[in-house]
């Protein structure tokens, strides 16, 4: 019985290492492109490395990787919820207040 | 629940809890985004009618510490990847080990994140501080951003601590074993979400200035 459990695909302790490596690396990039002072598109690099790192957290650490479909289009759905959310809102505040 | 008598419907059985144990957690993570989406939201909304004021108030905020947080749960995300792998392994020892570091190094974040509001509190940066009242309205709404967001993932940190440590002992006992890590697992899910959120808070607090 446990050796027929671990059916369930395994990452290697390697590739743990270097997903760590990496997202220490783009820590170091995020706050060295902060010190660029790109101003008003400061934004655009930093919620692009963000979601890189959270990406790598997501599909190797949460092993989204290896599961069925059924659970990333779940995901999916979650996150497609939160950008409509979020986009509705800034439709209304724009329309409002304009583009500030 | 029908009686396993094979070890191959045993082992089918298993598999099935496994796969709903997991997708509960993936659900309960899912209503947890959008907690954290609504804060995220705010902090948009304000933060494009604000700019200016966000970005001044920002140099309040320590990027050192801000840095050495993020290096923190990023490690204790990987030593939890590592003690759920070790677990599987078979090597349950190690394992405890690993999530004994897991848990050092998120009471590592929470003590920074003391001496943090300790430094923003002491300079009279707090909700409802007269200091913070005399500042301008995006100042006000930065700063009750900050300590909201901040303090609700610092509380999500100290309930995954332990958590953690609730595994260490199932662990320990030998109740999470290499044929049964779904608790190990699930926690895992849960701490990973945690640090994610963290990848995002830091740059729009810390790195905006």
């Amino acid at each position: 019985m446990t050796e027929k459990a671990p059916a369930i695909k395994m990452v290697s302790n390697k590739t743990y290492i270097i997903v760590w490596l990496c997202l220490l690396a783009l820590t170091t990039a995020t706050v060295s492109v902060a010190k660029l002072h790109l101003v008003k598109y400061a934004i655009i690099p930093a919620i692009a490395i963000a979601t890189a790192k959270a990406g790598l957290v997501v599909n190797f650490f949460m092993h989204l990787k290896e599961e069925p479909w059924v659970l990333k289009i779940m995901l999916f759905v979650a996150l497609f919820a939160l950008t409509l959310i979020i986009l509705l809102t800034f439709a209304d505040t724009w329309y409002r207040y304009g583009l500030g | 629940m029908t009686r396993n008598n094979t070890p191959g419907e045993a082992a089918t059985a298993h598999r099935v809890n496994y796969a709903t144990a997991k997708m509960g957690m993936w659900i309960f993570l899912f209503t947890e985004l959008l907690f954290f989406g609504g804060m995220f939201l705010l902090y948009s909304v304000f933060r494009s009618k604000y700019a200016a004021d966000f970005h001044t108030s920002a140099n309040e905020l320590n990027i050192f510490f801000g840095t050495a947080n993020t290096a923190i749960l990023l490690t204790s995300s990987t030593t939890m990847a590592l003690s759920i792998a070790l677990v599987r392994k078979g090597n349950r020892q190690l394992s405890i080990l690993f999530q004994f570091i897991t848990i050092v190094l998120g009471l590592a974040f929470l003590g920074n994140k003391y001496i943090e509001w300790g430094t923003h509190i002491r300079a009279g940066i707090y909700p409802h501080s007269p200091g913070l009242e005399q500042m301008g309205r995006g100042k006000i709404i930065f700063f009750s951003l900050y300590y909201v967001m901040t303090g609700i993932h610092g509380l999500h940190v100290l309930v995954g601590i332990c958590v953690i440590l609730g595994m260490l002992f199932f662990t320990a006992k030998g109740i999470i074993h290499q044929g049964d890590f779904v608790k190990l697992e699930n926690t895992g899910l849960y701490w990973h979400f945690v640090d994610i959120i963290w990848i995002y808070l830091f740059p729009l607090f810390y790195l905006i200035t």
